[in-house]
């Protein structure tokens, strides 16, 4: 049975909400009882998933926000509070992938972008979340990192280099927060079934059939499990957990 | 901590080691209380018959078996009673772990070296060794190995134990890939500094001694067995249904320093 949660009475956020491993994060939060702020630069997506939510009786909104502008950042975590009143879990999903290049031939603005979303959008979500939280004395966060913030894999230095990134900022967090009621984690999700790992196999970028062949659980994940493994990172019953990059990963890091 | 909030291991039979005290324990009365049968297994009958009194009021219906897992005949004899009982073996809680004497290495003993081995990293390749053809003849399971924060890093005076501990991490890690597309998933959770009969005995028993734990953790107190038993479920759940050879930390920052 699908462990259930209740987190009636409070307030989440998601960036990153508009689809994927996001959206199933804030669909299953509302319907665990929290009020839920989506997020994501792609306001007509995350409002017709608000809007799919109030339909079914929970509570939340929607804002656009591109998490490479940190005044879109501010206003999306102060549209959360004013919504809600609080703000007691978010999840930092919103990012992107490159496409693959020999590291010798990346350009610097691929780079860029991708850090500016993948690795400064976490730092600026974290830092306005934390102003929230700080004041509260109370909330968790996770941080989505991903297996390429553990290991290796030729042609992807931007990314692997921005998830690793996320790690060791989690990591520096959760210790400045532990003692100060603000839980900081980051999970590491492997292949996951989203509209990115479809899109890089409709760009050549990802073999689906070799990508399953390598993967030791042999298919991919789903965006629901990485739902399931934030709220439990959520969750009271992992109060003691701290500063943990999650693997999540159907044991590619494992091997 | 009320979260999970259904019975999310109704139906389910869970055989754990180490049920005598501390995690084991915490989490014995866990797995209970969200609908588990439960094999309760420790070399301490009185402490495992404590367990299983503990485990009644909360709902469970418990069988204690003594066995040193340390024998591969007693390990046979306590999984073969659990399945004549409860007639299958869903979820494997390897628990049993025993501390080391505090010394630098060269004032350790080979006998000790032999000891600490044994009982917490044969331990648990005995038991895995012989719950994973019964899972595997009964459609899948799921097993979670009990490491350590000292599984991750160094401590002073503890080669012995960080050793072993560092050992069930890499079993984990290799058992789980060996399994991982045959429906049997295997992780291990690292208890930090949990207040436990193992840590009073590390920390001399003494409120000094607890102070002095208590200032080295970034959470600024101890963690509970029970914060270990919510780690547990986790992994035994479906909703670690992605979770393969991973060792959780539960350690209140402890190692990320």
């Amino acid at each position: 049975m699908e462990p259930q949660y209740d987190f009636g009475g409070q307030a989440a956020l998601v960036t990153g909400a508009a689809s994927g491993m996001g959206l199933a994060t804030a669909i299953a939060f509302a319907k665990a009882g929290a009020a839920v702020t989506l997020a994501d630069i792609d306001l007509d997506a995350v409002k017709k998933a608000r809007d799919q939510l109030l339909a079914d009786g929970h509570r939340a909104i929607a804002v656009r926000c591109d998490v490479s502008d940190e005044s879109d950042v501010e206003a999306m975590v102060a549209a959360a509070v004013d919504a809600f009143g609080r703000l007691d879990m978010a999840f930092n999903s919103a990012g992107i992938q490159s496409p693959a290049t020999d590291a010798a031939d990346e350009s610097a603005e691929v780079f860029d972008r991708v850090n500016a979303i993948n690795l400064r959008g976490v730092w600026a979500s974290m830092k306005h979340e934390l102003r929230q939280m700080r004041q509260q004395g109370s909330g968790a966060i996770v941080n989505c990192s991903s297996l390429g913030g553990l290991v290796g894999n030729p042609g992807r230095s931007a990314y692997h280099g921005s998830k690793h990134g996320v790690i060791g900022m989690t990591r520096s967090a959760a210790l400045e927060y532990a003692s100060r009621g603000v839980r900081i984690n980051a999970i590491c999700p492997g292949t996951i079934d989203t509209p990115m790992v479809q899109s890089m196999v409709e760009s050549g970028d990802l073999d689906l059939d070799e990508c399953i062949a390598a993967l030791p659980i042999g298919r991919l994940g789903t965006a629901d499990e990485i739902a399931s493994s934030v709220l439990w990172l959520c969750s009271p019953g992992a109060a003691f957990v701290v500063g943990v990059a999650l693997p999540v990963d159907g044991g590619w890091t494992a091997q | 901590m009320t979260n999970p909030t259904n019975p999310t291991f109704e139906g389910k039979v869970v055989f754990l080691t180490g049920a005598g005290n501390g995690i084991g324990r915490a989490t014995a009365v866990a797995f209970a209380r969200a609908g588990a049968s439960l094999a309760l297994v420790d070399i301490d009958e009185a402490a495992t018959e404590k367990t299983a009194q503990l485990v009644v009021e909360a709902g469970g219906k418990p069988i204690g078996l003594r066995a040193d897992v340390r024998s591969e005949a007693d390990i046979k004899a306590a999984l073969g009673k659990t399945v004549r009982e409860f007639d299958k073996l869903d979820i494997a809680f390897n628990n049993v772990g025993r501390d080391q004497r505090v010394a630098p290495l060269a004032d350790s003993t080979e006998e000790e070296w032999r000891f600490i081995y044994d009982v917490n990293v044969t331990s648990m390749f005995l038991c895995m060794r012989n719950e994973i053809p019964i899972m595997l003849e009964k459609g899948g399971g799921v097993i979670v190995n009990t490491a350590s924060g000292a599984g991750l890093i160094g401590i002073k005076g503890t080669a012995m134990y960080a050793t072993a501990k560092h050992a069930v991490v890499g079993l984990t890690r290799s058992a789980a890939l060996d399994y991982a597309d045959k429906g049997i998933r295997i992780n291990a959770v690292a208890p930090g500094i949990i207040e436990t009969d193992m840590m009073r005995r590390v920390s001399g028993g003494t409120e000094e001694g607890r102070a002095n734990m208590v200032a080295e953790e970034p959470i600024g107190r101890l963690g509970q067995p029970e914060e270990i038993a919510s780690a547990v479920l986790w992994l035994a759940s479906e909703g670690s249904s992605f979770a393969i050879g991973t060792t959780l930390v539960v350690d209140g920052g402890h190692t990320i320093r």
